[in-house]
């Protein structure tokens, strides 16, 4: 199903839509007051994208580094180029340590490379700790959004899942209730683990170190209790010093959730004695989009989520709609370059309101790479003959004023003189909800023609 | 100073009021206008639907019809915006260079270059201002709601000069309204639950009259008020600008 069919079935419930609009509206006002709060903002935000343009610009540079100062901190260091790759890499390390139950704190990579069935085809136990991720999890759904995995369950629906899955007396959605037992669960996942996989937000190439940000504490509860820590990074997550996090992690968390800083930034450095840590480095098609000039900077994202909250048509028709592990407008630019074929409507899923652009804490052009992207699906995918047909006679008759006043005059005779069951059809979406302009007797070019003689 | 009016060819079939309005109000401003009789189109709704390479006939008869002015105006950000941004897939002769830098938005012509916020206008409605995005975060209109930088605003500069004209603050002041061309059809449940939630705001806050600077939106907006008989008018900014009521 393309996307504005998903949409549209996400547009039935209409209460549950304003519901998910306001829920993310109001994580983007909280955003835009946190960022009010910085002086400096815009230039923070410019700093940020030259740093990432940077760092892809002397990527391969930046790893090598980055590796040799991890490894010289005693860190295991594995390379991946494939979603494959990855999951081998890490079944690998689990089946060396001969480790059977794995707690994951959230990664988006985790979920780009679908490790949890992967692992769990292997009779690996895999529980997601995040409180988000662990309620999409039991629900056997994917997150909706990157940092609000469950923001499309109400409480309500959230109350119900735990009756069945952990057992809970029904709390008509209370949220203290329902997150202090699943507190309580996640809590024994915690001390049994024999392994915990944890995602990394920065790759600091100077020290070899990882940071890791969250609300929740379960990275570091994951990693501290188990006696293997996995962090799974994309090969774009570098920044080139330890410094550069002032910039970085002020940006971060008041985009994401307008929060000053999330409540743990916590800095990985090197293994505890006696335990091991892996460091997966993985590309997964991140090479190739990095040689596409037009769509380079889609790599700068530091995955906040700001452009999904202010998006009118994320807001409107829900994370799933878009049906990719990376919803929204971000998700719309990186996920034609993995398939075209399959996201060839994400692109066309915005009316380039430029809003995303704006809000991007790295400065991704993201409305113009939607732009671009939709001048290359036009050429490479198999487009609907009627549209196709349309623009191609359009753009014949607007380069030749002739056909456009033959067109014009028809189409306002059309649209005056046709019985309105012709005109509202269902061939028609314009006249499903929306009357179509009144049309006057006569254009401006007669108008003018007639007024204003001797002009022109 | 030579202007050539430049009409979008839907506000040129459909909604003659406006260019009208805009002619007019050009001419009581003393602007030595002229409309050239042969232009068509910006291209812009092949450009976003893909088909900017189809596109590339009508952006030159677009340059051919405007070269010869000092300025081009037109009543529409999102046209201006799109032969400022997108015509970058033409040879870029002197001809289209000239062309790309002086073409304006309406408002923007009448703020920056002919340096006026007082146009003599008069209007007693309580008027909601709908800020287009191509206009806004394209052209920059006005400071954007994301972005933190000092509140400004062409249209409201205008507007705020109407006499008896009352602006009225809206809940969500920039928030598009779904008509993004061709996504209308192609996105039909999304534009219409964006524009009935943009109409709704309008309505919250006790508007009478919608009005901007792109009567694309303001078109998709009309055709919702009108379907479901809201107690909204929708009129282009030229419109009140060149009343005198």
């Amino acid at each position: 199903m393309s996307h504005s069919e998903k949409a549209a079935v996400f547009n039935k419930n209409e209460a549950k839509v304003n519901w998910h609009d306001k829920a993310l509206w109001y994580v983007r006002e909280k955003r835009d007051n946190a960022a009010h709060g910085v002086k400096g903002w815009e230039y923070l935000r410019e700093l940020a994208s030259g740093i990432k343009a940077n760092v892809l610009s002397n990527l391969d540079d930046y790893l090598i580094e980055f590796e040799a100062n991890a490894l010289a901190n005693g860190i295991k260091v594995h390379w991946a180029s494939s979603a494959e790759e990855h999951n081998q890499i890490v079944s690998k390390i689990l089946e060396d340590k001969k480790a059977k139950k794995v707690v994951k704190s959230k990664s988006m990579l985790t979920e780009e490379c679908h490790l949890n069935p992967y692992l769990e085809n292997k009779g690996i136990e895999v529980v997601d700790t995040d409180l988000g991720e662990y309620i999409v999890q039991i629900a056997k759904e994917s997150p909706s959004h990157i940092v609000l995995p469950a923001i499309h369950k109400t409480k309500e629906e959230v109350d119900e899942l735990f009756q069945e899955h952990l057992g809970t007396t029904p709390s008509n959605g209370n949220p203290e209730y329902l997150t202090n037992e699943a507190r309580k669960h996640l809590r024994k996942k915690f001390l049994q683990a024999d392994a915990a996989i944890t995602g990394v937000n920065f790759a600091i190439a100077e020290t070899g170190g990882i940071v890791v940000c969250t609300n929740e504490g379960n990275a570091d509860m994951g990693s501290h209790s188990a006696p293997v820590h996995i962090a799974c990074m994309g090969i774009e997550k570098i920044i080139p010093k330890e410094e550069h996090l002032g910039i970085f992690l002020r940006l971060l968390a008041r985009s994401a959730t307008g929060q000053p800083i999330t409540t743990y930034s916590s800095h990985f450095n090197k293994p505890t004695e006696g335990r091991e840590m892996h460091i997966v480095i993985v590309d997964n098609g991140r090479t190739e989009q990095l040689s596409r000039e037009d769509f380079r900077a889609s790599l700068h994202c530091i995955r906040c989520g700001a452009c999904m909250n202010t998006c009118p048509i994320y807001r409107r028709s829900g994370g799933h709609s878009y049906d990719a592990t990376i919803p929204g407008p971000i998700g719309s630019i990186l996920s034609p370059g993995k398939d075209l074929t399959k996201h060839s409507s994400l692109p066309f899923a915005s009316t380039l309101c430029g809003s995303c652009s704006n809000v991007c804490p790295v400065k991704i052009n993201i409305h113009e790479q939607l732009y671009s992207w939709r001048q290359i699906i036009t050429k490479d995918v198999k487009q609907p003959l009627v549209k196709k047909t349309i623009l191609k006679i359009a753009g014949v008759v607007l380069s030749n004023r002739t056909l456009y006043n033959i067109g014009g005059k028809s189409a306002r005779f059309m649209l005056k003189y046709a019985p309105r069951f012709m005109v509202y059809s269902k061939l028609n979406a314009w006249g499903k909800a929306r009357e179509l302009p009144e049309v006057k007797n006569q254009n401006f070019d007669d108008w003018y023609k007639e007024k204003r003689k001797n002009n022109g | 100073m030579k202007v050539g009016l430049f009409i979008p060819c839907y506000i040129n079939q459909l909604y003659p009021q406006v260019a009208i309005a805009t002619l007019e109000l050009l001419e009581k401003l003393n602007v030595d206008v002229y409309y050239p009789s042969t232009q068509t189109c910006c291209g812009q709704p092949l450009g976003n639907s893909g088909y900017e390479e189809d596109s590339k006939g009508a952006c030159q008869l677009f340059v051919e019809n405007f070269k010869e002015y000092d300025f081009i105006v037109g009543p529409s950000g999102s046209c201006i915006y799109h032969i400022k941004k997108h015509f970058d897939i033409l040879e870029q002769t002197p001809e289209v260079v000239k062309v790309r830098e002086n073409a304006y938005e309406l408002c923007e012509f009448i703020v920056k270059i002919l340096g006026k916020t007082e146009v003599g206008a008069s209007f007693p409605y309580k008027v909601g201002l709908h800020k287009s995005c191509h206009g806004l975060r394209g052209l920059n209109l006005g400071s954007c709601s994301e972005r933190m930088e000092p509140h400004y605003s062409t249209e409201e500069d205008l507007l705020n000069n109407v006499k008896g004209l009352e602006l009225v603050k809206l809940n969500r002041e920039d928030e598009c309204c779904g008509f993004g061309g061709t996504f209308s059809v192609f996105e039909e449940a999304v534009s219409v639950k964006m524009g009935k939630d943009k109409i709704k705001d309008h309505l919250d806050s006790g508007v009478e009259v919608i009005t901007g600077a792109d009567h694309s939106c303001l078109m998709h907006l009309e055709g919702l008020i009108n379907r479901d008989n809201k107690p909204l008018r929708v009129m282009h900014i030229a419109e009140i600008l060149n009343k005198t009521l």
